[in-house]
């Protein structure tokens, strides 16, 4: 077996006094779904932060496909094919949504910072960016200013703006906080849809979409990983029971609906 | 329906038809208006405050590269247009020494070219340590850099020839397309062709992939990262660009006006490209043009009717940046956008209604106004629209103010209900 996508080891991040992550190791296979889950100020986004190069880590390495990530800026790293969502919409609200894809498309089309091209002449472009908004049914609000949308459209524009440039390692932050039990499952299969083939590692509250999308389950605590498994091991380990659901662990299991 | 999924990127492409309507035509049409102007026989003033204007509509649209398109707030654009505009002065006096060598056989017709290549090149060096960071910081350190360059200009006469600044003669050197560009006509012709040259240039790359990247930088750059983006880079790129157009206006203005003074390069003429483009509109690429057509209107025209010139100015600046954001540019948009779907008839009662508004609140503006300047100049003068004596003492000068101000506010008022019961 190849080496596995993502690589953490020994990493650590201290915002001055504050030692918010401490020594995570986690392994994510190649076109593995790895949902990571844990109580509010675990240091869930900000381990997705290390990863994707908004911070620079203290201490520790990741490596992706073998080769070392940390420290590099973060676009250098998106060009090595690692995308990420935000847990807040994170778009480009003044323009419209076929505008935003496009330009999610533009690197991977080998479009540089070139001021000498007409985008509107760029085939290969449009096409890329139309199949990405058939794959997320945007196409019929392709012309809409992407600020106008509904909640949950922002949403999935995020989504397709994530996938656009074709990375193959996929960090989604929250995909589905703040949506409605339909909207929820409607983007739980986008994102199933939008990452076959992928690497995803994704953040998530919901339980419900937790247990249904990923195949390992890693839980952080106080930034520790403190359990690695497949979902069936992670809802019956006491361990993450205590320190996910406190006192209460005995009458609520988790992911109980699921 | 099949040809759409056949090819899907075509289809949300617009037509060709639209393209050439919303891209391509209204550069014809601006290329027209610029050609049939010596039909007219303008007069000597005429010609040249069309060219003061060819030259603020490059000027303002290379502004609002950073600061509508890349939202990036320069305090110190004129920088770039004045190191432009003092480069072509240099290149201008090289062509009247004459002496065989590079110059010599360079038309003073291609000087905006020598102010594009110094405004990209003071661009790049400036640009490098100030593109780091956008925002506060970057609007500080521009107006830095303004401050710095500008006492320079004064310090190194050698090169910026002091308070007297650096002059050259235009009638040198070989002529391009038979204009010896003496006579203002002449001059006119010059600026039309590059007015026409820049905004073509600067509205096309809006159409390229850095020019998209510089408005997804200003709406997130954050996200830009992500696509694989270096927001610094873009910033850094959008800065040279808009640079080297501000040297090409400063180009064309060294040809115009055959001088150029080291305050040209100040705070001034930076705080006046800001009025131009905001005024104007800067969501719109038509805003600047707008706003440098009415503003440069303002500057030469409206100072021969009134000192009070500059106070108009504040006011409509104040006026655009709280009831009007996008600018005369919006304001037109708007009002088209407005007729187009109510109809004429459903929407004149409305914007009549503003109309007068606006007009009876300016009109308490201008009396008091003109009033207070003349009182505190002191010489006794007295204000006297249609021979209507308004003294500063007098109670009809201020009943006039309070009725003409307060009706005018009053059917702003009436008009804004209006709208926001229609709903937008």
């Amino acid at each position: 077996m190849s080496e596995s996508a993502l690589a953490i080891s020994g990493l650590h991040k201290s915002f001055g006094p504050a030692h918010i992550i401490r020594g995570v190791e986690l392994d994510v296979a190649r076109g593995e779904r790895h949902a990571i889950i844990g109580p509010n100020g675990a240091g869930k986004s900000t381990l997705f932060n290390l990863v994707s190069g908004l911070f620079k880590p203290s201490e520790g390495q990741v490596l992706m496909n073998g080769r070392p990530i940390s420290g590099l800026a973060a676009h250098e790293i998106n060009r090595r094919g690692l995308s990420r969502s935000f847990q807040v919409s994170n778009i480009f609200s003044n323009m419209t949504v076929r505008e935003n894809v496009r330009c999610g498309v533009l690197h991977s089309m080998g479009q540089g910072y070139s001021f000498w091209r007409n985008i509107g002449n760029l085939k290969a472009v449009q096409k890329k960016t139309a199949e990405i908004l058939e794959k997320v049914e945007l196409i019929e609000k392709a012309h809409m200013p992407a600020a106008l949308l509904s909640y949950a459209d922002q949403r999935t524009l995020e989504i397709a703006v994530t996938i656009a440039g074709g990375a193959d390692v996929i960090l989604l932050d929250e995909p589905t906080a703040g949506m409605s039990h339909s909207e929820t499952d409607r983007a739980v299969a986008l994102i199933r849809k939008a990452t076959e083939g992928k690497t995803l590692l994704i953040v998530e509250h919901d339980m419900g979409v937790v247990f249904d999308l990923a195949d390992t389950i890693s839980v952080l605590v106080y930034g520790e990983i403190i359990a690695t498994g497949r979902p069936e091991e992670i809802r019956g380990n006491p361990k993450v029971r205590e320190a996910y659901l406190g006192e209460e662990a005995d009458e609520q299991p988790i992911g109980g609906a699921a | 329906m099949s040809d759409t999924i056949a090819n899907p990127g075509q289809a949300l492409a617009p037509s060709r038809g639209e393209k050439f309507r919303q891209r391509v035509l209204p550069l014809i049409f601006l290329a027209m208006v610029l050609a049939l102007v010596p039909l007219m026989a303008p007069s000597r003033t005429m010609y040249s405050l069309l060219n003061a204007i060819g030259i603020n509509i490059v000027f303002a649209l290379s502004y609002n590269m950073l600061l509508g398109r890349g939202g990036l707030l320069s305090f110190g654009h004129a920088v770039y247009f004045g190191l432009g505009g003092y480069a072509a002065m240099h290149a201008m006096r090289a062509i009247e020494a004459g002496d065989g060598g590079f110059w010599s056989a360079y038309p003073v017709f291609g000087l905006p070219l020598v102010g594009f290549a110094a405004g990209a090149l003071a661009g790049a060096v400036i640009g490098w340590p100030s593109c780091r960071r956008a925002g506060t910081a970057f609007a500080m350190i521009s107006l830095g850099v303004a401050e710095l360059i500008a006492a320079a200009g004064f310090m190194f006469a050698s090169v910026f020839g002091g308070e007297e600044g650096v002059t050259g003669d235009r009638m040198n050197g070989p002529e391009l397309f038979g204009l010896s560009l003496g006579p203002v006509g002449e001059v006119y012709l010059f600026i039309a062709f590059w007015t026409v040259v820049g905004t073509g240039l600067i509205y096309g790359f809006t159409r390229t992939p850095l020019g998209k990247l510089s408005e997804a930088t200003r709406d997130n750059p954050e996200r830009v990262q992500f696509i694989g983006f270096d927001p610094v880079r873009v910033r850094y790129l959008v800065f040279i660009i808009a640079g080297a157009f501000a040297g090409l206006s400063g180009g064309m203005a060294a040809v115009n006006y055959e001088i150029f003074t080291p305050e040209s390069l100040s705070l001034h003429p930076s705080g006046f490209v800001l009025l131009m483009a905001y005024i104007g509109g800067i969501r719109y690429f038509v805003g600047p043009v707008l706003g440098a057509l009415v503003l440069t209107v303002m500057q030469s025209m409206l100072s021969d009717f009134t000192e009070a010139w500059l106070l108009y100015l504040g006011v409509l600046f104040i006026a655009i940046i709280m009831f009007a954001p996008g600018g005369l540019a919006g304001i037109l948009f708007g009002t088209g956008a407005a007729l187009r779907r109510d109809g004429l008839r459903g929407s004149l009662g409305t914007l009549g209604v503003k109309t007068c508004g606006i007009v009876l609140s300016f009109l308490g503006l201008v009396v008091l106004i003109e009033v207070v300047v003349r009182w505190s100049n002191g010489y006794g003068e007295v204000f006297e629209p249609f021979g209507l004596a308004l003294e500063s003492g007098s109670p009809l000068t201020w009943a006039l103010v309070t009725v003409l101000c307060a009706a005018g506010f009053a059917l702003l008022r009436i008009a804004a209900r209006n709208t926001n019961e229609r709903g937008a």
